[in-house]
């Protein structure tokens, strides 16, 4: 079938084609250009469905594999695939970004087309980003992302915008230019030791190559993927940058940061990190799951003091977010699988969270905690999606926060490689303090009587509020009764990793490689592999 | 083999969602009220169906696991990996349960359809209640600990969103949206330990079902530490649901939501949950003694500790609310004495008097136009007969004056906190049932007899029939609820507890303990404790009807420990010095603003500046003058020449 065998292509570049058609669309017609938007997302958005159905959850290796010489000096292929790991990030992304589309329909008054075409953009870099096999592919998408993100922060942000689009920029370049230099070290080592004695940046191949690396080097390559990830996470105490682009971004700036961009990083970490340098994982793994529960704790408490609401929700992601790295780390199943989902579970909570914020941000334009209290009465749609909003975020069993943090701690508890079950003691707290922040923030804000005389006209929600709230409550609410659907598919490739690792770090199979099959479009159309 | 258990849950999930949804659209009270109970109504009669079933066949085959599907799974295939499914295991025990959640939560929704008439959050009200009854009926019938944690958390929230359910009101010092978060909060510690527990079931047996970690766990030599750690971990939980010490605070300020709320969630169902894990899990507990003596510590100090509140309490519901901390203590005891049969009954008569007792006093409070001082009530006797009577009912129930439901139930749990525990526990628990006695008196006394202490602007009415009518069923089922289980020494059969016997026989095969059992004892036990109870409520009698002056004295001379019971032992106060506020001024303090803003974002914002710094002077060196090139230029030739030659 020709659609499978260029589905990823045409998923990834697709908003980048609407985002150029768009330059036809003149300007003043505001409305055709966020329809156009809108239009061109959601066409993403179901191409990527059509992908997760397809896409053979018991396979573990990638799937719908497309490879084409790209740089020849480079010995660098325009390469993309998609396995357990990357499939759920990939609908995510497709999934918010109409959303957050939808959500400015009414507050990004100025540059529209300038806006859109951003947007288009950004999600074309994050596809990437997440679907190449080439690292040098993966760099390029990486930076690429950073402009249009920038200029979304820059130009439709709030106040301090500049300040905290520059923050955001230099945070991450610092971070990732150590990134480049290690991919360029790995290049080169390939060509001294594999047989074919050629550069490659070949992500497959080097899986083979890599984690024979001397001990030593391994560390320095994976502190400068792990630091350039880390930011990207943000793993406690790389995090500062966070806040402040949050609070300066548009709200669908912010949903897309939080939703998938901070996701970069922890993907990076499982899909480069882990694989390519186990021995140096092992090495660094306490500090790592240190660092991901101070992480928890620290931005638990930090949340609980915030008097801005989005800068609460900002902190709340380092406390999320420090969740998923905990599960990477532990080296298990439940972990893993706990931590991929918790992923998707942070972006669709979060996300939503900043949604929520939004709206109130449009009607009040403030988002001081102390300027509300009472509005349960005034804007009781409102309040009721809030809630739902955060009873997941908190992880109430039965909605989706609750499957991923359950997987993670108990993947922590019993993970041979942590070696003790206080990683997962501590993070536990966590589930603790999730309450006490966002109940206490729910609390001052809804309830109580509505005295602040500027919050008593206030309006409740619109339809095309309700309805982006409730495209994410559905699956708030599936994926917390169902989750299976979801883990079905990252099931098999969790576990050959997890096998990978747990292989290297016992040695009962030295010199082993990561090394899932490759196949070409679809399961059943041959599943051939391609060399 | 339970065709019908499905729609058990299936009702008040679909009460739940129609009201959600439609409530606010549905114009009528009435529509709304009847879907709501109907479908808890529904919901009992399916549990009555299914108990028909069991009883047709013979006991060893009348636990079945009923599997719905797959919830949580980690990995297929892989061994030792986390699988689980929503599965509800039905059995002697959960029907039990299930039953009395049904039952009890069909009256007090109808008594609800009266007592929350006009409230514009009507609708509201009955889709959190229908949600609660769902997730307690997921409670009792989870195969396995993860479901019963869903529905543990879950009625944890419905308990905040009902406690917190006038959520603009004032609520004593300060509101009830603060009860309801507190009680979440406090809720959440405990199933911290909850949560643990839980790891090391899966760590130690490799699944998270009862069945099958209760058949494993039978081949573990008694006092192993890991079951010591997980049995210990649960209680934890089970200390914050069923507010024990020290978990107990959230319970008395849950008080702040509406009256039928607390008969339902905080009295009757939700709070025993815990008391029921502990039964349900009842073989790891066996295998445990020192969690067993934990258990029944705790259970014995929070019995006594929350009647002697009790005694000086002023708020009627505050009263009750200590009261069922108090006999929630027993029910604790009694399974930490191995008795999880009698813990049981005294779950379903407890049920029975504390929903009739706490719907009195909302029949009271409605018709005192909100007044809930006690202090201000006397004499309504005359005005809500039908209150004072069910009341006086399920006063002497509670007292433990046969042949009233409560005396046998109390009477099972005495004898056996003598026979499998010590003397001390059974002193403990003697001497709470005389307090027990003394302070419901009093506050039947206080509200029912005596000269009116209101204002003449009052004018005290009876309840409507919606709420007169639940109230009479309860009283009945208070006078004889208990009969199910009179006990041999008075010539019953105990036909409860041999019902409930499948459940606890693997528990009893590997429990360590030896009863030492005498039927003359028992006896004595009997009349002690009923003279007790005569005596305690002839005491209240004399002295808040015939003679109110020795009140007075009484807590003059006794000033000092008058104030600490008035002051519950100023717990919540040493809790926010040494927990709240240490963290929350900690976190704004030093973590945010120190730590966070100063330290680390000062640190990337100086080094920023350092290389603004830096290119500030670099920058210098473009000056554009080409004269300066040039005399640079010079000096590198000439710094290479002598390189070069030297």
């Amino acid at each position: 079938m020709s659609l499978d065998a260029h589905l990823l292509t045409l998923i990834v570049f697709l908003p980048l084609a609407g985002a150029l058609l768009l330059l036809l669309v003149p300007s003043r017609s505001v409305v055709g250009v966020k329809w156009a938007g809108v239009f061109t997302s959601l066409l993403a958005f179901s191409l990527s469905v059509y992908l997760f159905v397809r896409f053979d959850g018991a396979s573990a290796g990638m799937q719908f594999v497309e490879r084409t010489p790209w740089i020849a000096a480079l010995n660098a292929d325009y390469a993309l695939g998609v396995d357990g790991i990357s499939l759920l990030l990939v609908v995510l992304t497709t999934f918010l970004t109409p959303l957050a589309l939808i959500a400015s329909w009414e507050s990004i008054r100025e540059r529209v087309k300038g806006f859109v075409f951003s947007m288009l953009l950004l999600e074309t870099g994050i596809l990437g980003v997440f679907l190449s096999l080439d690292m040098f592919l993966f760099y390029v998408f990486w930076e690429s992302m950073l402009v249009p993100m920038y200029f979304v922060i820059g130009v439709w942000g709030g106040k301090d915008r500049i300040y905290a689009a520059v923050k955001f920029f230099l945070y991450t370049m610092a971070g990732s230019v150590l990134m480049l230099v290690a991919i360029i070290w790995l290049g080169v080592y390939a060509m001294q030791h594999s047989p074919a004695h050629k550069f490659t940046t070949d992500l497959l191949e080097l899986y083979t190559i890599a984690p024979g690396i001397p001990f030593a080097v391994q560390t320095w390559m994976f502190l400068a993927f792990g630091v350039s990830f880390a930011v990207k996470v943000p793993v406690f105490p790389f995090h500062t940058w966070l806040p402040d682009a949050h609070v300066q971004a548009p709200t669908a700036g912010s949903v897309i940061l939080a939703g998938v961009l901070l996701k970069m990083g922890t993907y990076g970490i499982v899909r480069f990190c882990l694989p390519l340098f186990p021995q140096a994982t092992f090495h660094f793994l306490p500090w790592a799951a240190l660092l991901a529960v101070v992480g928890i704790i620290y931005g638990a408490l930090v949340s609980m003091v915030q008097t801005d609401v989005k800068k609460l929700v900002a902190y709340s992601s380092v406390s999320h977010l420090g969740f998923v790295v905990l599960g990477i780390f532990a080296l298990t199943e439940e972990g893993l699988q706990g931590g991929i989902l918790q992923m998707v579970n942070h972006g669709l909570s979060t996300g939503a969270l900043f949604l929520l914020v939004g709206m109130i941000y449009d009607r009040r334009h403030t988002r001081e905690i102390s300027d509300f209290g009472g509005l349960a009465r005034q804007m009781p749609v409102y309040a009721a999606f809030m809630m739902i909003v955060v009873l997941s975020s908190l992880g109430l069993p039965g909605l989706n926060g609750f499957v991923g943090e359950f997987m993670i701690l108990l993947g922590s508890f019993k993970s041979p490689a942590l070696g003790n079950i206080w990683f997962a003691v501590f993070a536990a707290t966590g589930v603790i303090l999730a309450a006490v922040y966002l109940l206490w923030m729910y609390q001052r804000v809804f309830f109580g009587k509505l005295e602040n005389p500027a919050n008593q006209s206030l309006k409740d929600l619109n339809a095309r509020e309700v309805g982006v709230l409730l495209a994410t409550v559905v699956f708030i609410v599936w994926i917390g009764v169902y989750p299976s659907t979801f883990l079905e598919k990252s099931g098999a490739t969790s576990k050959s990793l997890i096998q990978f690792m747990t292989n290297a770090r016992t040695g009962s199979v030295p010199g082993l490689a990561w090394t899932p099959a490759e196949r070409r479009g679809a399961p059943d159309s041959g599943g051939e592999a391609l060399k | 083999m339970y065709p019908v258990i499905g729609t058990v849950l299936l009702f008040p999930l679909v009460g739940f969602v129609v009201n959600g949804l439609l409530g606010s659209r549905l114009k009528s009270e009435k529509i709304v009220g009847w879907i709501g109970s109907g479908a808890v109504g529904l919901s009992f009669l399916a549990a009555v169906v299914t108990l028909l079933q069991m009883l047709s066949v013979p006991a060893d085959l009348r636990a079945q696991t009923v599997n719905l599907f797959t919830w949580i799974t980690a990995a297929t295939g892989t061994e030792g990996s986390l699988n689980v499914s929503a599965a509800l295991l039905v059995d002697q025990l959960s029907i039990v349960m299930v039953l009395v959640v049904t039952g009890v939560g069909f009256l007090i929704h109808v008594y609800s359809i009266g007592y929350m008439h006009v409230d514009r959050g009507f609708w509201r009200f009955f889709s959190y209640m229908n949600l609660f009854i769902f997730a307690m009926l997921v409670l009792v019938l989870a195969d396995n600990f993860l479901l019963l944690f869903l529905g543990w958390e879950g009625v944890g929230l419905c308990s905040y969103l009902l406690i917190g359910f006038w959520y603009d009101r004032k609520f004593e010092k300060s509101t009830t949206s603060d009860a309801a978060k507190k009680a979440f909060i406090v809720n959440r510690i405990g199933d911290f330990g909850f949560l643990l527990g839980m790891f090391l079931v899966f760590t130690t047996f490799g699944t998270l079902k009862f069945v099958s970690v209760s058949r494993q766990a039978m081949a573990f030599a008694p006092a192993d530490p890991r079951i010591f750690w997980i049995t210990l971990l649960l209680f934890v939980g089970a200390t914050g649901k069923s507010a024990q010490i020290p978990l107990h605070v959230w319970l008395p300020d849950a008080m702040a939501g509406p009256t039928p709320v607390s008969a339902l969630i905080h009295a009757a169902t939700m709070v025993t949950a815990g008391v029921y894990m502990v039964a349900r899990t009842s073989v790891l507990y066996a295998l445990s003694p020192a969690t067993m003596t934990i258990v029944a510590i705790v259970g014995g100090a929070t019995a006594l500790l929350a009647a002697t509140i009790g005694l000086v309490q002023n708020d009627i519901k505050k009263v009750l609310a200590y009261s069922t901390i108090s006999q929630l203590g027993y029910m604790f005891v009694a399974v930490g004495v191995g008795a999880y049969a009698a813990g049981m009954f005294h779950l379903m008569t407890h049920a029975f008097f504390k929903a009739v007792l706490f719907l009195g006093a909302g029949a009271v409070i409605h018709g005192m136009h909100d007044e809930q001082d006690i202090q201000k009530m006397g004499g309504l006797k005359k005005y809500l007969p039908t209150t004072y009577w069910t009341f006086l009912v399920a006063a002497l129930a509670i007292s433990g004056i046969p042949p009233l439901s409560g005396f046998f139930s109390k009477d099972e749990i005495l004898t056996k906190a003598l026979f499998n525990g010590s003397t001390l526990l059974w002193l403990v628990g003697f001497l709470t049932a005389g307090l027990t006695a003394f302070y419901i008196f009093r506050l039947f006394c206080l509200i029912f007899e005596g000269k009116p202490r209101y204002s003449a602007e009052i004018h005290p009415h009876e309840a409507p029939p919606a709420m007169r009518i639940p109230l009479i069923i309860l009283a009945f089922l208070s006078i004889g609820g208990g009969w199910v289980g009179i006990p041999a020494a008075l010539g019953g059969g105990n036909w409860f507890g041999r019902w409930l016997e499948p459940v606890f026989q693997p528990a009893a095969s590997v429990s360590l303990l030896v009863p030492d059992e005498s039927r003359v004892i028992e006896h004595l036990l009997m009349g002690l404790t009923f003279l007790l109870a005569v005596g305690a409520i002839f005491g209240a009698y004399v002295l808040y009807i015939k003679r109110e002056e020795l009140v007075k004295s009484l807590r003059h001379r006794f000033a000092g420990p008058y104030k600490v019971l008035l002051n519950k032992y100023y717990v919540d106060e040493a809790y926010d010095a040494a927990v709240v506020t240490p963290i929350v001024k900690g976190s704004q303090k030093l973590l945010w603003k120190w730590f966070d803003v100063g330290i680390v974002d000062g640190a990337v914002n100086g080094v920023a500046r350092l290389f603004w710094l830096f290119s500030n002077v670099t920058r210098r060196v473009q000056t554009g003058v080409a004269q300066s090139y040039a005399v640079v230029f010079m000096l590198g030739i000439l710094f290479a020449i002598w390189w070069l030659v030297f």
